[in-house]
């Protein structure tokens, strides 16, 4: 076999590559397969669906109240936030009031878990880049916010605590001084972090004008979140379309304005700086009154009532055999996740199990940009943009 | 929302929408899937209303109904702060006409479709299936597709790879629905 000189340089021009699925840069299970020119990258093909557990499926054979926990198990790091969804939409279709004192300990975990989430974001963003020292700071703090999660529900992660009607029980003694000493402390650690990164050399030129997206773009792809407001567009569905008691609270939407990378991750810290600032309002008008809807035919009554009631038994026991019954309706019901938009859409045709729950999961929008974002760059920045579009595979693949 | 349901009058007028249906303040409008891409194009540019976001587009499967699936796309506008929703039924052997001229990031929402529902987009670029395993078979989110599926993955240590073998169950799949009988 003889190959003259031009015929084999021309061959080797363009090779793929397979980048995961068990690569710690892929953030869980993304296969990519990346057609290279050098080491540029000319196509990136993501294949999804190998965290594939069939979530919208199961929903349709479990009750109302039982599909709640698989909503934890979806983004595993901002659990509360898509229980919350799902309960917003069960409330509508059922036309379910939640009490005052629910709607703010809603607003409280809501923002301790976006808290959580930027915290892996940017953690992990930072790892993925090469800086070590962030990721394992955040994480310091991503257990002390697991805590607060533990107190009030038991579980560290998967809480299932914010349930339809309001929430599951009611916050122990002196955890709001423990909160409220938290949110002291913590912007000192946002502090060390932003010492670390926000100006640092290498961090810049790695993010610096990578993955760019201008605002139109952004609209195209349907973004939602950080990623929409990293293009300059100030749209955040807590101040748009507000729910709970978000109208009320104090709080700026930050806008990027070059849409790249390096704007993405100063957004994450200032929703961090603001969420803090939304903890400490919520620590001050925190109201007394009941923490779920008291007509016991949508929530369980509490355990000392059922000890003296007969009544009480008996819906108790209903509740957890037939569960709620939605009339037929349906739904789309979206709030602002610590990712972008999360939203449900929820079929109900008068039984006590949905008849269709389609979940819309911010990072699946995303990540079928990465191919435009990433097309140009080197193999290192698909690294930074996987980083940066924060991928959890368990939204992504449902 | 009056001055919404104005527009709906003046929307009527322009896209041939065969119903229109409100829950709770959201808006459905059901089309026939030959006026699809046309409705879809109209309210992304038109000045008036500017639905240039699309959220996601699920499917539906009502098993029994002539039209067995419907479509759902959930546009957002950002100007005018509002959402709304185009619906379009189809069955098994009729397709929908892709939106990916419309809407690039059409393109993953449906090949999700097609390949949870087996609802066929004509004219999609690349429909390959996306969730389920590589040479998987049948769609799982048909209504008639059973909860366990068909298959059960596992390495085998004698074969030195992965086999799939038809499922077997110790106990059959139990369905508990507990109607009130009063």
């Amino acid at each position: 076999m003889i190959l003259k000189k031009k015929e084999l340089l021309r061959e080797l021009k363009n090779f793929t590559i397979n980048f995961g699925p068990q690569h710690p840069a892929a953030h869980g299970v993304l296969r990519l397969i990346l057609e290279l020119d050098g080491e540029i990258v000319e196509r990136a093909d993501p294949h999804i669906g190998l965290l594939h557990r069939g979530t919208e499926k199961l929903i349709e054979y479990k009750t109302y109240l039982q599909a709640l926990p698989y909503f934890d198990r979806l983004d595993y790091v901002s659990m509360m936030a898509q229980e919350h969804t799902y309960s917003l939409a069960v409330e509508k279709i059922g036309g379910i009031k939640v009490p005052r004192r629910a709607q703010a300990i809603r607003v409280l975990f809501l923002e301790i878990t976006r808290i959580l989430n930027h915290l892996l974001a940017v953690g992990c963003h930072a790892l993925d880049v090469g800086a070590m020292s962030p990721f394992m700071w955040a994480f310091e703090e991503r257990e002390k916010l697991m805590e607060f999660y533990e107190r009030v529900s038991g579980a560290r992660m998967h809480a299932a605590y914010i349930r339809p009607g309001g929430v599951t029980m009611d916050l122990p003694l002196g955890f709001l001084d423990d909160v409220h000493q938290f949110a002291a402390q913590f912007n000192y650690r946002l502090d060390e972090i932003e010492e670390m990164l926000t100006g640092n050399r290498i961090w810049k030129e790695r993010l610096v004008d990578i993955g760019v997206v201008s605002s139109k773009k952004a609209i195209d792809w349907g973004f939602s979140g950080v990623m929409l407001r990293g293009s300059g567009l100030p749209w955040d569905l807590r101040k748009t379309q507000p729910y709970e008691i978000y109208s009320e609270l104090d709080f700026v939407v930050p806008v990027g304005n070059r849409g790249d990378c390096y704007d993405r991750y100063l957004i994450r810290i200032e929703e961090m700086r603001q969420a803090l600032s939304i903890i400490q309002q919520v620590l001050q008008i925190m109201p007394e009154g009941p923490i779920k809807n008291t007509n016991t035919k949508l929530t369980a009554p509490s355990r000392s009532e059922m000890k003296t009631s007969m009544e009480a038994v008996i819906h108790h026991f209903k509740l957890y055999t037939e569960g709620i019954i939605l009339p037929f309706g349906e739904t789309y019901t979206a709030t602002e996740a610590p990712k972008g938009e999360f939203g449900v859409y929820l079929i109900s045709n008068n039984t006590d199990k949905p008849f269709r729950c389609k979940i819309k999961a911010p990072g699946f929008g995303h990540l079928q940009a990465l191919n435009e974002m990433s097309k140009g760059h080197m193999i290192a920045d698909v690294v930074t943009i996987i980083g940066t579009q924060d991928i959890v595979f368990g939204e992504v693949d449902r | 929302m009056n001055s919404k349901i104005k527009q709906l009058r003046e929307l009527e007028n322009i896209i041939p929408f065969l119903a229109y249906q409100r829950i709770n303040d959201e808006i459905i409008l059901v089309v026939s899937s030959d006026k699809l891409l046309f409705s879809l194009n109209l309210l992304k540019r038109h000045i008036g209303y500017h639905y240039q976001l699309l959220t996601c587009i699920s499917g539906v499967d009502f098993l029994d109904k002539n039209y067995r699936f419907s479509v759902v796309y959930d546009l957002l506008s950002l100007t005018y702060n509002s959402r709304l929703r185009l619906k379009v039924f189809v069955n098994e052997i009729t397709s929908v006409p892709s939106s990916v001229e419309v809407f690039i990031n059409a393109n993953w929402w449906e090949r999700e479709i097609w390949d949870l529902y087996g609802i066929y987009f004509d004219k999609h670029p690349d429909l390959r299936r996306i969730l389920t395993d590589y040479g998987f078979e049948g769609h799982p989110m048909r209504k008639d597709f059973p909860l366990s599926g068909y298959v059960e993955v596992r390495y085998s240590e004698s074969k030195k790879r992965i086999v799939v073998e038809p499922l077997e169950l110790t106990q059959e799949f139990r369905s508990f629905s507990f109607q009130t009988p009063w």
